[in-house]
């Protein structure tokens, strides 16, 4: 199984993911991402899935879930760079993924952070 | 009575009288196509069917009768994408039985080789009128294709704004392209406001309602905040009496609105020049 690497810029954790998902990939990413949050006390994360290509309601709901666990931790997460199909798959299987802000690249999604914060 | 030795007679017949029927059955083809086609053209055309049928007639090579129906499907395709009508493209074929009718109805002992040869010319009549109605239906689903390209704008209306005018009836179809090309240009302009405009949908229902929602969470997704405008009175009185909810999108009267709206959101302000 391969690991997404979590990179702490200031107080944002950003995370690129660079792989093709899978189930294990993404629970580990969720557990990874909770333990840096209480280490390092981060307020943002951005996650970027420019390169991802193929979700599934699985994967959908684990980011998802990744929002909801980060605002436990106060932090707010933005979900950047979602590609039209990706997105258009999200919509026909019904996530809207309501508790994730997106932004349309990371560049956004970091104005997006420091301007709520 | 023995249909192929019927046929060959019938062949036999066709070759020593085709200057004749050949004359007659372009003189019939021509006045039926009311002068859309020069003499000269139709009889080179006939000409090329005439050896076909008498060579599918003789039954001396299997592969006449496939090139004859090959050759009339090709006629009857430039027929109906040059807008012939239906009589007029099956006509090809059918005056071409009147025509050695003409001949053979003094002579009466040709009439059983004449019945077998008026099944075939039905039979290859009824082929040229299929391939007619299958050429029709091609055209008509490019022509839907094409429409369906031309009716999904994605415009730029400022900096970070984009607007889609939607015009016409909005089905799953439409959604989708509209959905795919909206999504695509936000990616490509970096736009974080879209405009759906409304005002030429004709009736707003819960179908369509579905259609535009799906549309707008599509474009959260990506970041971008949707507004939908151009609601007429009668279009707004529908959705409340639907019980429609559009949550949390903001809807407008017109497009200048919504504008002004994504102006607002995105900190820009529009005001009157000073005096020069």
């Amino acid at each position: 199984m391969e690991r997404v690497p979590i990179l702490k810029i200031g107080t944002t954790l950003f995370v690129s993911i660079q792989i093709d998902l899978q189930d294990e990939s993404v629970v580990q990413l969720q557990e990874d991402l909770a333990d840096e949050l209480v280490a390092t006390g981060a307020r943002g994360v951005i996650i970027d899935i420019t390169a991802v290509e193929i979700v599934d309601s699985f994967i959908g709901r684990m980011l998802a879930m990744i929002g909801s666990i980060s605002r436990l931790f106060d932090a707010e997460t933005v979900l950047v760079g979602m590609r039209p199909a990706v997105a258009i798959t999200l919509t026909e299987l019904g996530l809207s993924l309501r508790g994730v802000r997106t932004a349309l690249n990371a560049e956004k999604g970091l104005e997006l952070l420091n301007g709520s914060a | 009575m023995d249909v192929d030795s019927s046929q060959g007679r019938m062949a036999a017949y066709l070759r020593d009288h085709q200057d004749k029927v050949v004359g007659r059955w372009s003189e019939l083809v021509v006045a039926g196509l009311r002068g859309r086609s020069s003499p000269a053209e139709v009889r080179r055309e006939l000409e090329d069917l005439y050896s076909l049928v008498i060579r599918a007639l003789s039954g001396a090579d299997e592969q006449a009768t496939g090139e004859l129906r090959a050759a009339l499907a090709e006629l009857s395709r430039s027929r109906a994408r040059n807008g012939f009508s239906p009589t007029e493209t099956a006509l090809a074929v059918f005056a071409l039985k009147d025509a050695v009718y003409e001949l053979v109805a003094d002579t009466a002992e040709l009439a059983p080789e004449y019945l077998v040869f008026s099944r075939t010319m039905d039979d290859l009549g009824l082929h040229t009128f299929e391939t007619y109605a299958a050429a029709r239906e091609e055209i008509i689903a490019d022509q839907a294709e094409a429409m369906l390209e031309l009716s999904t704008p994605v415009i730029r209306l400022w900096e970070g704004v984009i607007a889609v005018p939607l015009v016409g009836t909005l089905d799953s179809a439409r959604t989708q392209l509209v959905m795919e090309k909206l999504l695509e240009t936000l990616v490509a302009t970096g736009a974080d406001h879209a405009v759906l405009d409304i005002t030429g949908v004709p009736t707003v229902d819960t179908e369509v309602a579905q259609h535009l929602l799906k549309t707008v969470s599509a474009a959260r997704l990506l970041g971008a905040e949707c507004i939908i405008s151009g609601i007429r009175p009668q279009v707004a009185q529908t959705i409340v009496s639907l019980g429609i909810e559009f949550g949390d999108i903001a809807t407008k009267a017109t497009l200048a609105d919504a504008l002004a709206h994504a102006l607002r959101r995105t900190g820009q302000r529009v005001e009157k020049a000073g005096p020069a």
